[in-house]
């Protein structure tokens, strides 16, 4: 890793003149410089990041009757899965803030089996865990979840989370975001309640 | 069944959207290459070891890598469609896998199986 500065220039430097008064403006205001996560959707937008911004909106903050709390959970678990750091202190903060609970949150993502949340939940992490760990599930593991009390629509919204979050987290570790520190993460972690992923 | 249908609807058209937006929208990577690291297929190396990292082992990529493929000629912003195109394309197959899965064990809910 070269220091904070993601692996591609372009990604560092190369953003056009508004956008780089933007970031200077989002530092002034928040204390705290533009996530990576955040800067490269900013890049080239057209290509990929205007698009994915939308979708990643809709999973995230769309009509769901999985809670906008459930659904960083999701995001959260799927980036320790990836063991990928940002996304999982990222998401884990914006959960955290959503339930108002850090303890429950921390408990799903070290012992999922033992966490106070309800079984539909859980249900639902392991086969996102599964299907990110081995990039695949069976009609097995999907008639055990929807056994479980989940909903057609509700797996289908958390398939899109995950779909959202192994894209991510994959562009996170080749292009090198810097992980900011805990107090840059609850910053950031209250916008993204506040405002989404627009 | 309405939310299901218009849910269905919003995410086929989202990530109809994304991948169209990679693969035939303006780049500077020709489209051929572009659907190539889509499908983590068909590449020499350097490259090779690039795209099949993002693909499979993501956490593995390193500067080596990367300074690799621009030794080998090719451009940040060639590069950056590159990784984007490969971490797109696995995530697709994923979610395309367990979609069509999905719509297997459920018969009677219409699936579109759109990811595939």
């Amino acid at each position: 890793m070269k220091g904070v500065d993601m692996r591609l220039e372009i990604l560092n430097k190369g953003y056009a003149f508004t956008t780089k008064l933007l970031f200077k403006i989002i530092r002034t205001v928040s204390g705290y410089p533009v996530p990576d996560a955040a800067r490269i959707v900013f890049y080239r937008p057209e290509f990929y990041g205007t698009p994915m911004k939308k979708f990643t909106h809709r999973a995230m903050r769309g009509p769901s009757s999985w809670s906008v709390g459930d659904r960083e959970m999701m995001a959260a678990y799927v980036s320790k899965i990836n063991e990928f750091t940002f996304c999982i202190k990222a998401h884990n903060a914006v959960a955290a803030g959503a339930y108002r609970d850090k303890a429950k949150v921390e408990m799903v993502l070290t012992n999922l089996e033992a966490a106070p949340i309800g079984e539909p939940l859980r249900a639902t992490l392991l086969m996102l865990g599964k299907l990110t760990r081995e990039q695949t599930v069976n009609t097995n593991d999907m008639r055990a979840l929807l056994g479980s009390g989940v909903s057609r629509a509700q797996i289908e919204d958390a398939l899109a989370v995950c779909f959202a979050f192994n894209t991510t987290n994959r562009l996170a570790d080749a292009f090198g975001f810097f992980v900011p520190s805990d107090e840059a993460m609850e910053s950031g972690a209250k916008y993204l309640l506040m405002r989404g992923y627009k | 069944m309405k939310n299901i249908i218009k849910s269905t609807f919003d995410f086929e058209q989202l990530h109809k959207a994304v991948v169209s937006s990679i693969l035939q929208g303006k780049g500077v990577t020709a489209k051929d290459q572009r659907q190539a690291a889509f499908e983590n297929v068909n590449f020499q190396e350097p490259l090779k070891t690039l795209v099949d990292k993002v693909a499979k082992n993501a956490y593995k990529v390193t500067d080596s890598d990367i300074d690799a493929v621009k030794k080998s000629g090719f451009s940040e912003d060639q590069i950056f469609e590159f990784i984007i195109c490969a971490a797109v394309g696995q995530a697709s197959r994923q979610y395309a896998n367990a979609l069509a899965i999905l719509t297997e064990v459920t018969p009677g809910n219409e699936g579109s199986g759109y990811a595939s």
